[in-house]
């Protein structure tokens, strides 16, 4: 039997769970994020320490140099929890898709000037394996940080940089077949022109510290080579060569950039206005990295760019330094 | 369609190796050991990670769209649900108590599970298990949202889960299913695989989601049963990958037989003392029954479990010894549970009750071997007793197994009016286990397990009450310091269901919405 029961109001005891109403200073209703974020993760009384890593519990805010009295400071503007980021990827898929079957159904990826062709195959191609290096990056953040507001956005960037290695594997498979692919490996492993960038790749897996490994990978590579290679070299240099629909392919790039950005800029914010310790170890971390990047990310370039390079490089760079002086960390 | 075009397309096979395994290569700046470090120490040999198969072919883009597409449906089932107040639909308020014992229980762990497989998945050389450990991990956090999402509106009108973050790290038989998962995640990676991805994942699940799921169904909790199906597709790929790593890591090499034999043994018989919370929700806790623990147990793990073993068997994997004790508890299990629930309401964030004679009848029926004889006579006293105003709460604390942590109060394999017990002696201490095979696991690796944060020791240290607590007041009272430390409110979270606010509330509100005023 179901009764309707839509007419009945009853008042009701509590408007959100009890950790909820603490942190947002009343009893009052919550939204889904708050209450599928704030404290998820657990805070006490663990029962053994990891075989793998006994000198730190299983969550442990100590795996950080970056101090902060809560870590639940850190809020992801765009509110995702699952249900809201996988809206969010779908509506954007939804867009992509509809990208390739235009670009493919008007056979416009074989008439591409073959300049641009080339220059997408020998650039675009390889960096496949350097956002396959992010979801393992972000894996390990999502792994080793602390606090679900500051893990849970990792998990969707993993999973985010695994979905634009496979956009960029398609690109390939859309210009020319396997063999494409295998050409790229070979010259992400092998030539000279990559070295730098694997090597700096490389390195980053090996970063313990999980901050340190949010701001070398989503702060400063992706914010040095996602300006540089999709709004620099596709959208405006490629674009201008007759490459537009090349732009179309790599959308969801540029808009996920622009969206995640965001709460990159606003993770800084919250960690470097939280002491003056902090601040000064971003500053360190983002300065050295962002020397190392953009002397692995020169080569890379220079394939699309030439004697533009330094130029448009360092237009890149000062626009890195302006976007994190204005989260709070002078470099 | 052209031939040229048609040529070009590769199969799904081979599309989705590209789209995954493709993206990998040997790193050369970095050694392999540094960026992969746990590789080594549980003593498993992988030779190749090549020979992994894809369990299942889910690229980003249709991951994305559909799970997407799940939950748009999710959220608009449940957002109507709580507009129409679809809790007063429920059986009767005693189900409720299912809901606080899993938002507490088992969502926390879901948690857990989303950061156990990010760990996994990034740590795995090859990049397939990565990826599906990956999914798996952005699937688990959706669990424990959509779990605490369907719950929160209970929340808002009951009592019991306010806390219940704070409550899973603190209560005392929160402690059983906290350190279960706590085991795996310090496990290495290999060894949390096979105890999460293959045993829970593979050979319990259907011991745990299903009875919580279609309980809901049976007894009306159409936001429970929501996210419960929701989450089936999911588990179905849980399943699948559960079983691939097993089978991968036995063929990989012989030696690692007895290794994975041991975890197996293990995680099962700590994922079925887990179950005992699930046995006594199934038996007593349900107003509308699905089917016993028994029937459950024979259905879900004798039969279903059977088959699977006997397709092990070719890699030289026995099934494990424990089910011929679990065979033997099967009659007894819920019973001893409930019974000690029962006895400790004065400390639990839900609500206990003695049957009435209809469920009496139908635990006869269900139990012929063993209700009427040794459950059915303390359970009529204490109903008894309750009526004269004599309800009965324990307030001794138990003696707790030093692995599972549940309180020693199963009986001997075979003998069931007589109190199983074990110890070890180890270093300067002696350790308490309600079980041989409890004991082994200790026996296995007793410098993790002296570790565990023991509630009951704990509370005895003084540990356990508010900051600031002076226990040597005159007139002190230990228990209510504890139920402050574990935020939860004498005579509303905890006692008998019979005089509760929800009890009262429920019949209310109901009242409204079924009789004139
Ligand atoms: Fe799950
Ligand atoms: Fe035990």
């Amino acid at each position: 039997m179901h009764i309707d029961l839509q007419t009945v109001s009853i008042k009701p005891l509590r408007h959100t769970f009890d950790n909820i109403a603490r942190r947002i200073g009343a009893d009052k209703p919550a939204t889904r994020y708050q209450e599928g974020t704030l404290d998820m993760q657990q805070t006490a009384n663990f029962h053994y320490r990891p075989t793998w890593d006994p000198d730190h519990d299983i969550y442990d805010a100590s795996r950080s140099a970056i101090k902060m009295a809560d870590w639940y400071a850190f809020k992801d503007p765009r509110q995702f929890y699952y249900g809201a980021y996988t809206l969010a990827r779908a509506k954007q898929q939804d867009t992509a898709e509809a990208n390739f079957d235009f670009v493919e159904s008007r056979g416009m990826a074989a008439n591409l000037p073959e300049s641009v062709r080339d220059t997408v195959l020998k650039l675009l191609i390889p960096l496949r394996h350097v956002a396959w290096g992010s979801n393992m990056n972000n894996a390990a953040i999502c792994a080793y940080g602390y606090g679900t507001g500051f893990s849970q956005p990792h998990i969707f960037h993993s999973m985010d940089q695994l979905g634009i290695a496979q956009y960029i594997t398609r690109v390939g498979l859309l210009l020319g077949s396997v063999e494409v692919l295998d050409d790229a490996k070979k010259s992400w492993v092998e030539d000279d022109t990559w070295q730098g960038l694997r090597r700096l790749v490389e390195d980053s897996m090996v970063v313990q510290d999980p901050f340190e490994l949010f701001v070398v990978q989503n702060v400063v590579l992706d914010g040095l080579l996602y300006p540089l290679v999709y709004e620099t070299i596709i959208d405006d240099v490629l674009s201008a060569q007759g490459g537009t629909s090349v732009a179309m392919l790599t959308q969801f790039m540029t808009d996920w950039f622009a969206e995640t950005k965001k709460w990159a800029d606003a993770t800084v914010k919250i960690a470097a206005a939280e002491s003056a310790e902090n601040k000064e170890i971003l500053a360190k971390w983002i300065g050295e990295w962002r020397d190392r990047a953009a002397a692995a990310l020169l080569p890379v370039a220079r394939i699309a760019l030439g004697d533009r390079t330094d130029e448009l490089m360092g237009e890149v760079v000062q626009q890195f330094n302006a976007r994190m002086t204005k989260a709070g960390v002078a470099v | 369609m052209d031939m040229q075009v048609a040529k070009k397309k590769l199969g799904l096979k081979e599309r989705y190796a590209v789209m995954t395994r493709g993206l990998d290569w040997t790193p050369s700046y970095q050694k392999m050991e540094d960026i992969y470090p746990y590789m080594a120490y549980e003593g498993i040999k992988i030779h190749d990670w090549d020979k992994w198969e894809d369990p299942f072919r889910l690229t980003m883009d249709a991951y994305w769209k559909y799970q997407s597409e799940k939950e748009r449906k999710l959220y608009s089932v449940l957002d109507a649900y709580i507009q129409s107040n679809g809790h007063l639909n429920v059986t009767d308020a005693r189900y409720l108590n299912t809901v606080k014992l899993f938002v507490s229980g088992i969502s926390p762990l879901e948690y857990v599970a989303h950061r156990g497989f990010a760990h996994a998945g990034r740590q795995f050389p090859g990049p397939g298990p990565r990826v599906a450990c990956l999914m798996q991990s952005l699937d688990e956090i959706r669990h424990a949202q959509t779990q605490i999402h369907a719950v929160s509106n209970y929340n808002k009108y009951y009592n019991g889960m306010h806390d219940f973050h704070h409550a899973h790290d603190r209560v005392w038989f929160l402690s059983v299913p906290k350190s279960f998962f706590d085991d795996a995640i310090t496990a290495g990676p290999f060894e949390f695989m096979v105890a999460i991805g293959f045993s829970f994942e593979y050979v319990l699940t259907n011991l745990l989601f299903v009875p919580f799921v279609s309980g809901a169904a049976y007894n009306g909790d159409m936001g429970t049963m929501t996210f419960g199906f929701s989450a089936q597709s999911d588990e179905a790929r849980h399943m699948t990958l559960g079983l691939e790593v097993i089978k991968f890591i036995l063929q990989q090499d012989p030696a690692n037989v007895p290794i994975v034999q041991r975890w197996i043994d293990k995680w099962t018989w700590r994922g079925y003392r887990v179950l005992t919370l699930v046995a006594m929700m199934m038996d007593y806790m349900l107003p509308k029954r699905t089917m016993s623990w028994k029937e459950a147990w024979e259905v879900y793990f004798e039969q279903n479990g059977g088959a699977l073993f006997k397709d092990l068997a070719r890699y030289g994997i026995t099934i494990p010894k424990c089910t011929e004790h679990i065979a033997l508890e099967k009659d007894h299990l819920s019973h001893q549970a409930w019974g000690t629930f029962y006895n400790y309401a004065a400390a639990t964030n839900f609500h206990t009750w003695m049957p009435d004679a209809d469920e009496m009848e139908w635990l006869s029926a269900k139990y012929p071997e063993s209700y009427d004889k040794y459950y059915r006579p303390r359970m009529e006293f204490w109903r008894e007793e309750a009526a004269k105003g004599n309800r009965f709460y324990n307030k001794t604390l138990p003696m707790l197994c030093q692995t599972c942590q549940i309180p020693l109060v199963f009986t001997e394999p075979g003998d069931p009016t007589k109190i199983c017990y074990r110890e070890v002696d180890y270093k300067e201490d002696k350790y308490h286990f309600c079980s041989d095979h409890c004991k082994k696991i200790f026996e296995d690796e007793p410098e993790k397990y002296v570790q565990a944060w023991m509630p009951v020791h704990q509370i005895y240290q003084g540990n356990c009450f508010p900051e600031g607590t002076d226990p040597t007041v005159e007139g002190f009272d230990p228990l209510a310091a504890v139920m402050k430390y574990y935020h939860l409110e004498f005579g509303r979270d905890n006692l008998d269901f019979e005089g509760s606010e929800d009890q009262k509330n429920f019949a209310e509100w109901r009242g409204q919405a079924t009789k004139n005023a």
